[in-house]
């Protein structure tokens, strides 16, 4: 377990050093996406249209945050991880169309991210759920927010954030998948599990 | 006295107490877990928990940015006046609270996908009521995330299968669930009743503090059995691994069906939030759960 500290824009290069189980703490500029960000921006990437902020060298945190605005500016209250298998439709292509190097959510991706990952060099970093608050103290700034016709949770809000973790490397950019190790080990257990149940069937 | 104020200003309170403090019970049952931990990954994400309720209470922050699904129980005495403006008055406190705490909109209407923006709509803020003896009215607030609801079940088991049938059901319902309701978890489990009611004592059963068990030893043993056996999966906080999946299991049953055997089990993250408050007739409130903030 290493612990690695990284600025925004991050290179590719300095994202495949990292490893699964590794902590990364990130340090610049992040947008939120959740279901209805990513999908919106696939759909413009696919129009030619240009999606509010560059993301090349980014993270995007899947996250829908509490924000409150204080005269003109906005706040981030509270602003924990959402769970990531519900992206996992649009992020192999989200990686592709606008190299993110690192995506930031709670409670892994599947397959079609990792192998996107691997190809064009980016990480999972787990958050850990419900830490909402510890999150919003990392958060510097809220430097805009975007597509708000979405809604608070699912608009995305773009952050200056300041050693934003501990993110627990998940996914690295080599094919390893700690959730797929981690659940691959508790299929192992399920009948231990029965067995000291005593569960017959 | 007017009981639409009071019952809104408690109303306001309980959710306020419960989005920022967790109960006691709680937080010590992450401190144990985080001593006990032995994976290094599973503690990096205990520490961050126990970090962030420290610095939820600090300023005042919700625990976490999903404020949730809002649900109250309201234990009304049967004498007590003006239990018609209940419901009203919390629709209120919760349109206050959504503003002023602030919470996070989640109520989403499910044919237009529209968001009202104020944490309410049909059947939203969430009443269940129960009719008990005298004249004051108790009120629970549980806020309930989105991630930990995703992965309640409800089934039927085979009756011949028995407890047996219920053991498979629930080690196989967290197993399925993962990382994905933020483990370390708290279980409800139910059996009986129907498909209906089986969910709705699974889900009121997590209301019960950590600390207390089912008063019928051979019930508090299958939660203990159940308890010692989910944490065997190895899922651990967040999933990443570890010992530590679950902080507690509370068992509740109804008498059933001899051909229906309805099995509920409701999760609830490690973020388990409720307060409680009760109004007593002349309207003075007692605060059960948690102390008021100044």
């Amino acid at each position: 377990m290493t612990v690695y500290k990284l600025k925004t824009p991050i290179t590719e290069e300095q994202v495949r050093k990292l490893k699964v189980n590794d902590v990364l703490y990130v340090t610049g500029t992040m947008a939120t996406a959740r279901d209805q960000a990513h999908r919106r921006a696939l759909e413009y990437f696919k129009q030619g249209k240009p999606i509010p902020v560059n993301l090349e060298g980014l993270a995007v945190f899947h996250c829908g945050p509490v924000v409150a605005k204080q005269g003109e500016k906005w706040i981030a209250v509270a602003a924990g991880p959402t769970t990531s298998t519900r992206m996992d439709i649009f992020e192999d292509e989200f990686i592709k169309d606008f190299k993110v190097r690192v995506v930031i959510g709670k409670g892994g991706m599947g397959k079609r991210t990792t192998d996107a990952m691997a190809k064009f060099g980016a990480v999972y970093g787990a958050f850990t759920g419900g830490a909402a608050v510890l999150a919003a103290k990392a958060i510097k700034n809220v430097k805009s927010v975007e597509w708000f016709d979405l809604g608070m949770p699912e608009a995305m809000w773009v952050f200056e954030v300041e050693e934003f973790g501990p993110l627990v490397v998940a996914i690295d950019s080599h094919g390893n998948n700690l959730f797929t190790d981690v659940q691959k080990n508790v299929e192992e257990s399920k009948q231990k599990i029965y067995q000291k149940l005593g569960i017959l069937f | 006295m007017d009981m639409a104020k009071v019952v809104e200003n408690v109303g306001f309170n309980i959710l306020k107490q419960a989005v920022i403090y967790l109960p006691d019970d709680v937080k010590q049952a992450l401190k144990k877990a985080y001593a006990a931990e032995t994976s290094e990954t599973g503690k990096t994400q205990l520490k961050a928990i126990l970090d962030n309720i420290e610095l939820a209470e600090k300023y005042k922050a919700p625990v976490c940015q999903d404020t949730g699904t809002i649900i109250f129980y309201v234990k009304a005495g049967v004498k007590a006046k003006d239990l018609d403006k209940i419901e009203d008055a919390l629709v209120s406190a919760t349109r206050r609270a959504t503003k002023e705490v602030p919470l996070r909109p989640n109520a989403v209407n499910p044919f237009t996908g529209k968001n009202s923006g104020d944490n309410t709509g049909r059947y939203l803020p969430h009443v269940n009521w129960e009719l008990t003896h005298g004249d004051s009215v108790e009120i629970t607030v549980m806020t309930k995330g989105g991630g930990s609801e995703n992965v309640c079940v409800g089934g039927m088991i085979v009756p011949g299968e028995g407890i047996n049938g219920l053991k498979k059901f629930v080690v196989d319902a967290v197993i399925k669930a993962g990382a994905q309701p933020c483990p370390p978890n708290i279980l409800g489990i139910a059996m009986g009743g129907g498909a209906d009611i089986s969910m709705e004592i699974a889900k009121k059963a997590l209301l019960k503090p950590l600390t207390e068990h089912n008063p019928d030893p051979e019930i508090a043993k299958l939660e203990k059995d159940i308890f010692d056996a989910v944490n065997m999966t190895g899922i651990g906080p967040m999933g990443l691994g570890g010992k530590t999946t679950v902080l507690g299991v509370h068992i509740d049953y109804a008498y059933r069906h001899p051909a229906s055997f309805p099995a509920a089990v409701a999760f609830n993250c490690w973020a388990a939030r409720r307060s409680t408050a009760r109004v007593s007739a002349d309207g003075t409130v007692e605060y059960l759960t948690h102390k008021l903030d100044e």
